[in-house]
């Protein structure tokens, strides 16, 4: 059997503030095959973020087994872990999060100015990317200049650009209308389709969450029902 | 490089906040630029090198030019005193004896001596044979010139002195540049010192360490006269007459000092600012990949810019407006010309550099200081 591209054993995740400590996730287990487009629901505070953090690589895990793409990725530095990130994961938040004075292009730029790359290389990648999303005649555009769906277009076009196998998306819709949101769906599904991207998005709309190919539901830090 | 511009991007694209800066930098860089202009001045004017041969003899306690008077015929005796190269009979008359910002200074000398006297001065515009025709003829010294907008053929009135400018001189005695040079005996009509009388000789001796025991056998040979007198370099004699020009611009190094320290506090204030406001961002390059140090270094690269550019800005200023408002400061008939060089220029940008880098390294380091997931929950 091949090695699923997510894997997650008895994963713990605590937080400690002073005397008082908060565990969000406890012996989580979870495995996702390459190329699966998987959708995490759960009521607020159970730990979805937590988790999604821990997949990207951005926070560490207390206790457990983290694996992505066959990389033990518990045992890296702060360091390396970031290094790694800038590789492997795309992150696409709630909020968009582009950076204002940087245009749409510039914006999606951003992750290949960590690569070793001629210009003209990046450009190739960032036209792809922008076409991609469908937003090629907006480049050169600010933030403030574009709708929250379109927003939210660029920051799929720069968490693919540099061609990462693993997206990350924290309620990617949560902030949009039903039609944009619709369109950005429609995108994850095809980059899990037919990019081969492993993507995992936490949702709280039970129509976004049907868009994926399965569903999970957190409660309280445990997995507690998951259909296909 | 590609941080490069993504650093002049954050700060083009905050035009106002990244002008006011810069405003502040420059004319922080522009008071200590011309505060070092002063001192790099001074310093040429009243240390002395190993070069300076010129001593001055004036009458013993005199006060300004105006209270020393010597006979003119003293030449001839100081000429015979070994180690005497060249002796050269000064009337000297100023528009004002004290410190002032103004001084027009003429210098009355037997024009058929200076040139044998100063094989240096070079004349840069107009003709030496015109003013050594002329009775009323002037040497005019650079600066002098430029200061009041004078060039050959013009004429001149100040302090009841009427010339004509012959020439255009330039010398690497500084005090050169700074005077107007006439005929002896026409200046000494015209101020109504009378014939015969000067206020001072410059005299060369033939090495600088005979500096010394020159300018003592000079004293000795005239101890008994009616008109003692006191020699000493001329630097030494500025260094002494000017003192307390000397102390108020040694002071203004405390000025240049605190023009640094406000450089850096406003540059590291900006920066602290320019972080708090991206928190935001800075965690979503984190997020994307951007390590702590890629970070920082972004950092950095707007401090230095900030400080290059403000002082760019202020020191280029600075220096133009030396150049072209060519202030003297003079006293008791000797000057100083604040010129502004290469030099000063040259390490007051490296100073606005080094300012700039050392304003970011508290904000670079702050900027990631907090653990990315605490500031991507924030
Ligand atoms: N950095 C942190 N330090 C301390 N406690 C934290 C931290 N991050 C999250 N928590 C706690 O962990 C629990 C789970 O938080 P998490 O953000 O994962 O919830 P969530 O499922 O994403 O909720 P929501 O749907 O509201 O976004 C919460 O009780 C939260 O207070
Ligand atoms: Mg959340």
């Amino acid at each position: 059997m091949i090695s699923p591209f997510i894997n997650i054993a008895n994963l713990t995740k605590t937080y400690k503030k002073g005397k008082t400590s908060i565990t969000p996730l406890e012996n989580l287990s979870l495995e996702v095959p390459k190329g699966e487009f998987l959708a995490l629901m759960g009521p607020s505070g159970s730990g979805k973020t937590t988790l999604l953090n821990l997949i990207a690589g951005i926070d560490s895990p207390s206790d457990g087994v983290l694996e992505i793409d066959g990389n033990d990725i518990r045992g890296l530095t702060r360091a390396r872990l970031t290094k790694w990130r800038s590789s492997h994961v795309g992150y696409i938040f709630q909020l968009y999060h582009l950076i204002p004075i940087l245009t749409a292009y510039e914006n999606v730029e951003l992750p290949l100015l960590l690569d070793n790359m001629s210009k003209r290389e990046r450009k190739n990648r960032i036209d792809a990317a922008l076409d991609l999303v469908g937003l090629s005649d907006r480049a050169h555009h600010r933030p403030t200049e574009l709708s929250g769906g379109q927003e939210q277009r660029v920051a799929i076009a720069r968490a693919i650009v540099h061609d990462p196998g693993l997206l990350v998306a924290d309620e990617p819709t949560g902030d949009l209308d039903r039609e944009s949101a619709d369109s950005i769906l429609n995108l994850l599904d095809s980059l899990a389709n037919d990019h081969g991207k492993t993507i995992v998005m936490v949702t709280h709309d039970p129509k976004a969450a049907s868009a994926a190919h399965r569903t999970l539901h957190l409660e309280k830090g445990v997995l507690i029902k998951s259909e296909s | 490089m590609k941080f490069f511009s993504l650093a002049l991007k954050s700060l083009t694209r905050n035009k106002l906040r990244t002008l006011l800066t810069l405003l502040g930098v420059a004319a922080g860089m522009f008071l200590y630029a011309a505060v070092e202009t002063m001192q790099h001045s001074l310093a040429i004017a009243t240390q002395s090198n190993a070069n300076d041969t010129t001593l001055v003899v004036y009458r013993e306690n005199r006060f300004c030019p105006s209270t020393s008077r010597l006979p003119e015929h003293y030449g001839t005796t100081i000429r015979k005193i070994p180690g005497v190269r060249e002796v050269i009979p000064i009337q000297i008359t100023v528009n004002n004896c004290g410190a002032s910002l103004d001084v027009i200074t003429f210098r009355g000398i037997p024009p058929e001596e200076l040139k044998q006297y100063n094989p240096d001065l070079r004349i840069i515009e107009g003709n030496y044979d015109d003013f050594v025709a002329r009775t009323d003829g002037a040497l005019v010294g650079k600066q002098f010139a430029k200061r009041r907008g004078l060039k050959p053929g013009d004429k001149f009135e100040a302090v009841g002195v009427n010339v004509n400018v012959t020439a255009i001189i330039e010398s690497d005695s500084p005090q050169d540049n700074n005077v107007a040079y006439v005929h002896l005996p026409f200046l000494q009509q015209a101020s109504r010192v009378g014939l015969g009388i000067v206020t001072q000789f410059n005299v060369k001796v033939e090495s600088s360490d005979q500096l010394e025991s020159v300018s003592d056998a000079i004293d000795e040979t005239f101890k008994a006269d009616q008109q003692p007198t006191n020699t000493r370099p001329e630097k030494a004699f500025f260094a002494e007459t000017a003192k307390q020009m000397i102390e108020l611009i040694s002071f203004t190094r405390w000025l240049g000092l605190g023009a640094v320290a406000a450089v850096l506090g406003l540059v590291a204030n900006a920066l602290l600012l320019i972080v708090r406001g991206r928190v935001k961002e800075t965690a979503i390059l984190q997020t994307i990949g951007f390590s702590r140090m890629q970070i920082s270094w972004l950092v950095v690269m707007e401090g230095i810019l900030i400080g290059l550019l403000g002082g760019v800005l202020g020191v280029v200023s600075a220096f133009a407006f030396f150049h072209f408002k060519s202030f003297t400061l003079g006293n008791e008939g000797l000057t100083l010309a604040l010129v502004p060089t290469i030099d000063v220029l040259a390490k007051a940008l490296t100073i606005a550099l080094a300012l700039g880098m050392l304003a970011s390294l508290y904000p670079a380091w702050k900027a990631t200081s907090r653990p990315l997931i605490q500031t991507l929950n924030a």
